[in-house]
C-alpha cells in the first residue's frame, strides 16, 4: 500500500519554470511603437486626414476582430493588439485622400476575410493588411490611386505631372526630361515630402522604426536587407532611374521592414528569410519596370505572392539536426 | 596547463536571468543531521538499487544498503549511522514512487563508520580504481545521475581522447558547482588524476562559464603544476552551455551523432562535483552519501549552499535556511530551466539534487497559451534535434511569446514514440509466442 500523499501545497507545472517575459501583445506593442514615427510624418505631410483614416482603420479592425471572435465562440483576442497593428499598417498604406468609409471597409476585410476566416492570428496565410489593400486597389481603383493633397512641388522637369503623381507613377510613365539624380529629389524621398500613401513616404521615419524593432529583437535583418538589397541591385543593373530612387520610392521601405517581416506569413529560418526577401525584391522590380503592366508599384503584390510561397520555403529550409549523420 | 577561450559557439541558446548572486557568496555549510532520512533506492538513472536492509536493522555510516541492480544502476549507502524505521515507497522529485529506506538517525554518530579502505591512486591499478567508483555508488551529480562507472568503461573499440569537466552550471540560481570549484579545487584535481588513469590518459578540458572568474582562478591555482594536456576552457555565458552535447561542441568542436553517447566522438563529460566525489571515494574511501545543494529563490529566508546527507527531506533542508517565506507558490528541485516542480516538502534529496528553489507568486508565471505566431524564437533558441535526442533544456519554451508548452510536447512525443515502440515489440513477441 502506498503511504498517504501529503496535500499539494504548491503549483505544479512542467519545466522550464523561467520565462523570457516575451509576449505576443508586447511584440505587437513594439511594432506599434515602431510605426509611430511614420504615422507622425504622415500627419505632418498630409494633415489631420491621415489621423482620421488611421483611427478609422484601427477601429474597424478592432470591432471586426471582436465580432468575429464572438461569432466563432472563441476567446476575445483584441488584447493581443494584432488587430491594432493590422489597422495601423493598412492605414499607412492608403492614400491620404481616400474616403473614410472605404478605409472602414478595408479594415473589415483585413480582419474578417484575411485573418479571422482562417482562424485568427497565426493561421492566416496572407498578410491581412496587404490582402485588404489589394482588395481595395481592385474595388476602389480610382480612389486608391488619386494623390492630390500633397505639398510636393519639386520644381524640375515636367512639374505639371509631379503634383498629381507619385514618383513611381512618373517612372512608369517614363517622364521625359525629369532629372532623377538631382539631390533635392533624393532628399524629398528620404524625408517624405512626396506623393504617396500616408505611412510609406518618409524613409527616414520608417528606418527609425526598423532600427527600434531590430534593437528590440522583434525582427531580424534578413528580410529587410534581402528585400531592399535586391531592389537596389536590380535597379543598378537595369540602369536608368538611380537605384536609390527605387529604394526610397513607394512602399519599398515600409514593405521590407514592416510588412514582409510579419511573423505569421514569412519564413522562420534565416536562410528562408533571405530567400523570401530576395523574392519580394525581385517581384517588386519586375512589376515596377514591366513595360506592359498597369501598376507602377509592386511591393504589396510581391509580398502577397511570397506569402503564398512561405510554407514551401519553410519546408525546404528546415535546419539540419545537430548530430545528424550524413547518409 | 593553460586557460583558453572557447572558439566554437553552438547554434542558438538563450539568456535567462541568472540570479546567482543570491547564494554565490555563501560558503558551503554542513547542516546538522536531521532526525530522519529518506534514502531512495533510485537516486541515479537506470534500474533502482536492490535494497539490502529491512526494518529494525542497525546500519553504520557508509554501509551498503542498496546494491547496484543491472548494468545501468548504482549502489546506495547509508549516509549516517542509524536504525531502519521502514522500507517503503516514497515520492521522489519527479513524482514517481520508489522504494526508500527510512532511516532513524542515531543520536550518537561517534561509532565506527563503514567506509572503504583508502586507495593510493598512483599505485592502485586501473581496475581497482574503476571498481572503487562502482562500489562508492558514484553517479553524475549534475542532474541526470548517469552511473559514472558506465561512463568510465568505454566499449573496447572506443578510446576516450578528451575528458571534459562540466563546470558550466548554466542553470539560473544554482551555485553548488561554483562553490565546489572555489572551495574544493584540489579535490577536483585529485579526481582528474584518478579519472585520467582510469581512462588511459585522455586530454583534459575543464569547461567553465565566463561569469565565474574566481572559480577559474581557483582551478588555475589547483591545476598549475599538473602534467599533460590540460586546459581550462572559458565558455561564453549561454544557456544550455552545461548540456553534454553542446559542451563537447563548445570545447573540442566535435558533434555527437544522433542517438549516440559522447564516447562515440571520444569524449567523456563529467560534472565537477562528481569528480570531487570520485577523489573522496578513492583517497578517503567515502561513498557518495552527501552533496552540496543550493537552496535559493526569493521565497527562502536565507539562501545557502548546504552540504547535506542524501535523503534529507526538503522540509529539513529549508528549515536550515531559515524556512520559507510567506506566499511561496512553487518549489523546484534542481534549476528553473530543467528542474522538477514538487508538490510538497516531504520529498528527500538525492545524489542529483543540485538545487532547491522557492519562488513566491511574484516569480511564478501563470499563463495560458495563445496561438503560435510563427515567430521562430524556438527555432533560434534551440539546436534542432531529432525529438528522441531532445535534452528538454527548455530554451524553446523559455522565449515563446505565446507561452506554448513546446518542451512538454517534446516529452509527450518521446513518451508516445517509446510507448509505440514498446507496443510493437510486445505485439511481435505475442505473435512469436503463438507460433
Amino acid at each position: 500500500m502506498l503511504p498517504k500523499q501529503t496535500a499539494e501545497r504548491y503549483i505544479l507545472s512542467s519545466s522550464p519554470h523561467a520565462h523570457a517575459d516575451a509576449s505576443t501583445s508586447r511584440i505587437m506593442l513594439d511594432v506599434i511603437i515602431a510605426l509611430l514615427p511614420a504615422l507622425c510624418c504622415g500627419v505632418y505631410f498630409f494633415g489631420l486626414r491621415a489621423l482620421i483614416l488611421t483611427g478609422t482603420c484601427i477601429a474597424a479592425c478592432l470591432v471586426t476582430e471582436g465580432l468575429c471572435r464572438l461569432a466563432m465562440k472563441r476567446e476575445n483576442t483584441i488584447g493581443d493588439l494584432s488587430a491594432v497593428v493590422t489597422g495601423l499598417l493598412l492605414a499607412l498604406n492608403l492614400p491620404p485622400d481616400l474616403p473614410v468609409w472605404m478605409a472602414a471597409v478595408g479594415g473589415v476585410f483585413a480582419i474578417g476575410f484575411a485573418k479571422q476566416v482562417f482562424g485568427g492570428l497565426g493561421y492566416n496565410p496572407f498578410n491581412p493588411a496587404l490582402s485588404a489593400r489589394a482588395f481595395m486597389l481592385i474595388s476602389f481603383t480610382g480612389a486608391m490611386t488619386t494623390w492630390s493633397s500633397s505639398a510636393w512641388t519639386l520644381s524640375a522637369g515636367s512639374t505639371e505631372a509631379v503634383t498629381t503623381a507619385t514618383p513611381l507613377a512618373l517612372i512608369k510613365k517614363g517622364a521625359e526630361g525629369f532629372d532623377w539624380s538631382q539631390a533635392a529629389l533624393i532628399k524629398d524621398l528620404f524625408i517624405g515630402n512626396v506623393n504617396g500613401c500616408i505611412g510609406e513616404v518618409s524613409a527616414l521615419a520608417l528606418l527609425i522604426g526598423a532600427v527600434y524593432l531590430l534593437v528590440r529583437k522583434v525582427i531580424t535583418w534578413h528580410i529587410p536587407v534581402a528585400f531592399i538589397g535586391t531592389v537596389f541591385l536590380y535597379a543598378m543593373f537595369k540602369g536608368g532611374v538611380p537605384p536609390l530612387v527605387h529604394v526610397l520610392s513607394g512602399g519599398c521601405v515600409i514593405g521590407a521592414c514592416f510588412m514582409a517581416t510579419d511573423y505569421v506569413t514569412s519564413p522562420i529560418t534565416a536562410k528562408g528569410k533571405l530567400i523570401f526577401g530576395c523574392g519580394c525584391g525581385l517581384i517588386t522590380m519586375l512589376i515596377r519596370t514591366a513595360p506592359t503592366g498597369a501598376y507602377p508599384e509592386g511591393v504589396s503584390f510581391s509580398i502577397l505572392i511570397m506569402n503564398a510561397l512561405t510554407p514551401l520555403i519553410n519546408r525546404f529550409t528546415q535546419p539540419k539536426p545537430f548530430g545528424k549523420v550524413k547518409k | 596547463m593553460k586557460t583558453v577561450q572557447s572558439a566554437f559557439k553552438f547554434h542558438g541558446g538563450v539568456h535567462p536571468q541568472y540570479n546567482k548572486d543570491l547564494a554565490a557568496s555563501k560558503p558551503i555549510e554542513a547542516m546538522p543531521l536531521p532526525k530522519q532520512l529518506v534514502v531512495s533506492m533510485s537516486q541515479h538513472l537506470g534500474a533502482p538499487a536492490k535494497c539490502l536492509v529491512k526494518k529494525g536493522d542497525a546500519v553504520a555510516k557508509g554501509q551498503l544498503i542498496g546494491e547496484r541492480n543491472g548494468f545501468i544502476s548504482a549502489n546506495v549507502h547509508a549516509p549516517v549511522a542509524g536504525t531502519v524505521a521502514a522500507v517503503e515507497p516514497r515520492m521522489g522529485p519527479t513524482g514517481g514512487w520508489v522504494d526508500a529506506v527510512i532511516l532513524d538517525v542515531a543520536e550518537d554518530q561517534s561509532g565506527a563508520s563503514a567506509f572503504m579502505p583508502p586507495l593510493d591512486w598512483k599505485s592502485a591499478s586501473r581496475e581497482d580504481l574503476l571498481a572503487r567508483v562502482n562500489d562508492a555508488g558514484i553517479c553524475g551529480m549534475g542532474g541526470a545521475g548517469f552511473p559514472t562507472v558506465v561512463k568510465l568503461s568505454p566499449p573496447p573499440d572506443k578510446h576516450c581522447e578528451y575528458l571534459i569537466l562540466n563546470g558550466a552550471e548554466c542553470e539560473p540560481y544554482l551555485t553548488s558547482d561554483y562553490r565546489t570549484m572555489l572551495e574544493r579545487a584540489d579535490r577536483i584535481r585529485a579526481g582528474v588524476e584518478i579519472m585520467r588513469k582510469i581512462l588511459n590518459g585522455p586530454a583534459v578540458r575543464i569547461a567553465v562559464e565566463a561569469n565565474k572568474p574566481d572559480a577559474i582562478a581557483a582551478l588555475e591555482k589547483a591545476f598549475a603544476d599538473i602534467e599533460g594536456n590540460v586546459e581550462i576552457v572559458v565558455l561564453p555565458v549561454l544557456y544550455p552551455q552545461g548540456s553534454e552535447k553542446h559542451q563537447i561542441y563548445a570545447t573540442v568542436k566535435r558533434i555527437v551523432p544522433e542517438g549516440a553517447l559522447p564516447i562515440a566522438v571520444g569524449c567523456v563529460v563529467e560534472n565537477v562535483g562528481t569528480v570531487a566525489a570520485i577523489a573522496d571515494a578513492v583517497e578517503k574511501g567515502i561513498p557518495l552519501i552527501e552533496r552540496v545543494t543550493t537552496v535559493s529563490g526569493d521565497g527562502v529566508v536565507e539562501p545557502k549552499n548546504v552540504r547535506a546527507p542524501v535523503g534529507t527531506r526538503y522540509a529539513d533542508l529549508v528549515a536550515f535556511c531559515g524556512g520559507e517565506k510567506e506566499g511561496v507558490r512553487k518549489v523546484i528541485s534542481g534549476g528553473p530551466m530543467m528542474g522538477f516542480n514538487v508538490p510538497n516538502l516531504e520529498i528527500p534529496t538525492t545524489k542529483t539534487t543540485s538545487g532547491l528553489l522557492f519562488f513566491t507568486s511574484a516569480r511564478v508565471f501563470q499563463y495560458s497559451s495563445n496561438a503560435c505566431i510563427n515567430c521562430g524564437r524556438c527555432v533560434r533558441a534551440a539546436q534542432k534535434m531529432d525529438v528522441m535526442d531532445c535534452i528538454e533544456c527548455g530554451a524553446c519554451s523559455f522565449g515563446c511569446p505565446a507561452y506554448r508548452d513546446i518542451t512538454q510536447n517534446c516529452r509527450r512525443a518521446k513518451a508516445s514514440i517509446r510507448a509505440a515502440a514498446a507496443a510493437a515489440k510486445a505485439k511481435a513477441a505475442a505473435a512469436n509466442a503463438k507460433k
